[in-house]
């Protein structure tokens, strides 16, 4: 142990020093360049010149370098020294770190499971300041996802990403005269519309991913669960509340079934087992199908493997052009989100540590962030005309739209359902043809008993 | 900051001496022991010498047996009585349960068919192609070409041919799997190789057997290089066929060698896992004892379940591994 974490610290001493050069010479030309810098906007961070706070975070290089790049002028005019740790072993040294007194005074949790183990444990709560600062500007559903199982809040939100997406290209849509459907009874709608016209596959899917496989198919569930039953249910789910096979959850697979079992809308079913993810979105990309529901990171390995472009809705135009648009509810009012997220919770209650969690949720730091790219949150006074990507645009309109947000619920059952048996029965549901009862009841039978 | 930025990036020798001086301690600290002990051997008296030339030598190796197999092995043994995250015992409850899970009779039913036709399928094929090249011209060429997957991991092995068994539902898009493409191109309807039970089963043997088969013919050909011309010869004067030569000769002559060889292959092929793993995860009941054991202890993160699995693995392996001595014994004495 003491030899990975001896490692683990050289490389943040490293990963750090080349930070902090980067880092000093930005701010050299920005001042040779620009002048005196507008300090005014962070007066409320004042009296904490000459401190430093050291970040801890599983976000390393080249991301890294772009949040230290938008915390520079906070550094500059606060004088406060932002100390960006990224280590890849974080989820394992966060604990042998809090243990052995070296616990970082800031920590980004990549999820809320690990967050909780802190929790009553090192964590120091949430300032009113920070408190005060998510409550304007997050939604309910996210403070809930920083405050720990003893109810007290602790982190709050950093980066964020989205589920909730239907790829499509915009030119088949165009060239076909189809729209956007903004209900479920739509989509279906839109989907019989497709298969009428014959020439293209309503919908692809790929359930395939290894050891992984079955994981797709629980993101439709999931997806699922939160337009056909509530958040209340959907917590329950998880946390095994109510029983997998529950009548409400027979539901929700049933409304699945009726797009990924249907041979007119993916043709042949069974072959979605051994279709791999990233096959499966392939389709639209050279027009074959309509349609396909997965994770915003599908778009990076389209456009490099399948020569796919990502573009707005506009560009009807363009070949090979895909973009998305948001998995609709059950009513057009109804716009649940699926997603995750990372958290930044203290371990020190040092002024300048709750300057630096405070600045980390304000719109100003946000909208910085977002303008340099790659990046958005769910800070809802994130402005879209920060964010260049026509995807992550879609995003954060998601996200600042959702009437609930919830994390991945197979992250959070029990491994032996989460990466077990709910991946191996959704396989099975496709690949052998399995009964949605059949495979809700096997899923609870693994549910683990103690 | 401004100070911090002058601080100059570490070189490289900052992060490599530290280690290098580490290392060189650790070789000369042994070096140190070894000397120490030959100093210590060479003034005792000649009874302790002889314990002492015992120790000296076998105590490296029973130390690294201990910690890398013995130890595990009763690690393994103690976590399969025990929950999923080895807090508590809870009897043999994890063993129940390996043998009640609806799945494990799927499971059993693949590690039987696989020890099976595996071993008899490589060694078998082998066995023809050594006896066909052997007295061959050219034989390095045919040999070299099939004993050439077993430098392919069974990893890469599993791509492979996952692409070869790969099939493209819908018609509009691009078939890119060797055997579909084949079907069509006799005008045949192509299935969806990977997902059909328990044809998936046996296309999976396939890759076992093609890894395998250079291994057997490799072994078994040398082996037939010692059966001695004079046998040979004086059975071509008598005017023996062929075939009677293959069955009469040969075959008894390197008998220890393929039970060695069958019982090698058997040995592996309990054990696969990577073929299955890669190629359809152990869906579509294809399943087999090493790659449940891998999910439950490292997907699904219960220790105890996967230790009772590579137990009972281990305990099917035993029989198989003390016919395999007592047969290597066989053919020392008859030598």
């Amino acid at each position: 142990m003491s030899i990975f974490r001896r490692r683990a610290m050289g490389l943040g001493v490293i990963v750090t020093a080349s930070l902090l050069v980067l880092a000093g010479c930005s701010s050299e030309s920005d001042s040779a360049g620009g002048g005196a810098e507008n300090c005014e906007a962070y007066a409320e961070y004042a009296g904490n010149e000459g401190t430093t706070v050291e970040i801890y975070t599983t976000i390393i290089s080249p991301e890294a370098d772009l949040f230290v790049e938008s915390m520079q002028e906070f550094m500059d005019c606060t004088g406060i020294n932002v100390n960006w740790n990224g280590s890849q072993e974080f989820e394992a040294q966060i604990s042998v770190r809090v243990e052995g007194g070296t616990a970082p005074d800031l920590a980004i949790f990549p999820q809320p499971g690990l967050l909780a183990k802190f929790a009553g444990n090192g964590l120091v709560p949430a300032p009113a300041k920070v408190a005060d600062s998510v409550d304007a500007n997050y939604t309910a559903d996210w403070k809930n996802y920083g405050t720990g199982p003893d109810g007290v809040f602790y982190a709050a939100p950093l980066g964020a990403n989205v589920k909730s997406f239907v790829w499509y290209s915009p030119k088949t849509f165009a060239d076909n005269g189809w729209s956007i459907p903004t209900t479920w009874a739509e989509l279906l709608a839109l989907s019989d519309e497709v298969a009428a016209g014959g020439d293209i596959q309503p919908w692809c899917a790929g359930f395939g991913s290894g050891d992984a496989t079955g994981w797709v198919g629980t993101d439709w569930m999931e997806d699922l669960m939160l337009r056909f039953s509530d958040a209340a249910t959907y917590d329950a789910w998880v946390s095994h509340d109510i029983a997998f096979n529950d009548p409400k959850v027979q539901t929700v697979i049933d409304e699945a079934a009726k797009i990924l079992k249907n041979p007119k809308y993916v043709g042949d079913v069974a072959s979605i087992a051994t279709t791999t993810f990233q096959e499966g979105g392939a389709g639209i990309v050279d027009g074959t199908c309509a349609m396909h529901r997965q994770a915003s990171f599908i778009g990076g390995i389209l456009a490099a493997d399948y020569g796919a472009t990502i573009v707005n809705p506009e560009d009807t135009d363009v070949e090979g052009g895909i973009t998305t648009f948001y998995f609709p509810g059950v009513s057009a009012d109804q716009t649940p989100a699926l997603g995750g997220g990372e958290f930044v919770a203290a371990f020190s209650d040092r002024p300048e540590v709750q300057a630096v969690q405070h600045y980390l949720t304000t719109p100003d730091w946000n909208n910085k962030k977002a303008a340099l790219g790659g990046w958005f949150s769910a800070n809802l006074g994130l402005d879209t005309a920060n964010v260049a990507d026509p995807v992550n645009k879609v995003a954060v309109e998601i996200l600042q739209n959702a009437t609930t947000f919830r994390f991945d619920a197979s992250d959070l059952m029990p491994a032996a359902v989460g990466a077990g048996s709910f991946w191996k029965e959704m396989t099975a549901w496709v690949a052998e043809n399995k009964s949605s009862k059949a495979v809700l009841d096997a899923i609870e039978a693994s549910w683990p008993k103690n | 900051m401004k100070l911090t930025a002058l601080v100059p990036q570490r070189s490289l020798w900052d992060t490599v001496l530290p280690n290098l001086v580490m290392l060189g301690s650790a070789i000369a600290a042994f070096l140190g022991i070894i000397f120490l002990l030959f100093v210590l051997a060479e003034r005792s008296p000649n009874k302790i010498q002889n314990i002492l030339k015992y120790v000296v030598f076998l105590a490296p190796a029973a130390v690294l047996l201990l910690i890398g197999l013995i130890y595990p092995a009763i690690r393994t043994l103690i976590y399969s009585f025990m929950n999923d995250d080895s807090s508590k015992f809870i009897g043999f409850e994890n063993y129940v349960w390996a043998f009640t899970i609806p799945e494990i009779r799927i499971v059993l039913r693949n590690t039987l068919i696989w020890t099976i036709l595996v071993p008899i399928l490589a060694t078998g094929i082998g066995l023809i192609i050594a006896y066909m090249t052997d007295r061959m011209k050219r034989a390095a060429v045919i040999k070299s070409l099939i004993f050439m997957p077993m430098a392919i991991s069974f990893v890469g092995a599993g791509i492979i041919w996952r692409f070869v068994y790969a099939y493209e539902a819908n018609v509009k898009r691009p078939e890119i799997g060797l055997l579909s493409s084949i079907w069509r191109a006799m005008e045949w309807e192509p299935r969806n190789w990977l997902l059909e039970a328990p044809l998936n089963t046996l296309l999976l043997i396939v890759v076992m057997v093609w890894i395998q088969t250079g291994f057997a013919m490799v072994v078994l050909s040398a082996a037939m290089k010692n059966i001695p011309d004079e046998i040979t010869e004086a059975a071509l004067l008598d005017g023996t066929s062929n075939w009677r030569r293959f069955t009469k000769i040969t075959i008894p002559m390197i008998r220890a060698t393929i039970v060695v060889v069958l019982t090698t292959i058997t040995i592996g092929t309990l054990k696969v896992f990577d073929i299955v793993r890669t190629m359809t995860g152990g869906n579509f009941k294809t399943n087999v004892i090493a790659n449940e054991m891998y999910s439950q202890s490292f997907r699904q993160m219960n220790y105890g379940t996967g230790s009772a699995l590579a137990i009972i693995l281990f305990i099917a392996i035993i029989p198989i591994i003390i016919y395999n001595v007592r047969q290597l014994r066989l053919e020392r004495t008859e030598r």
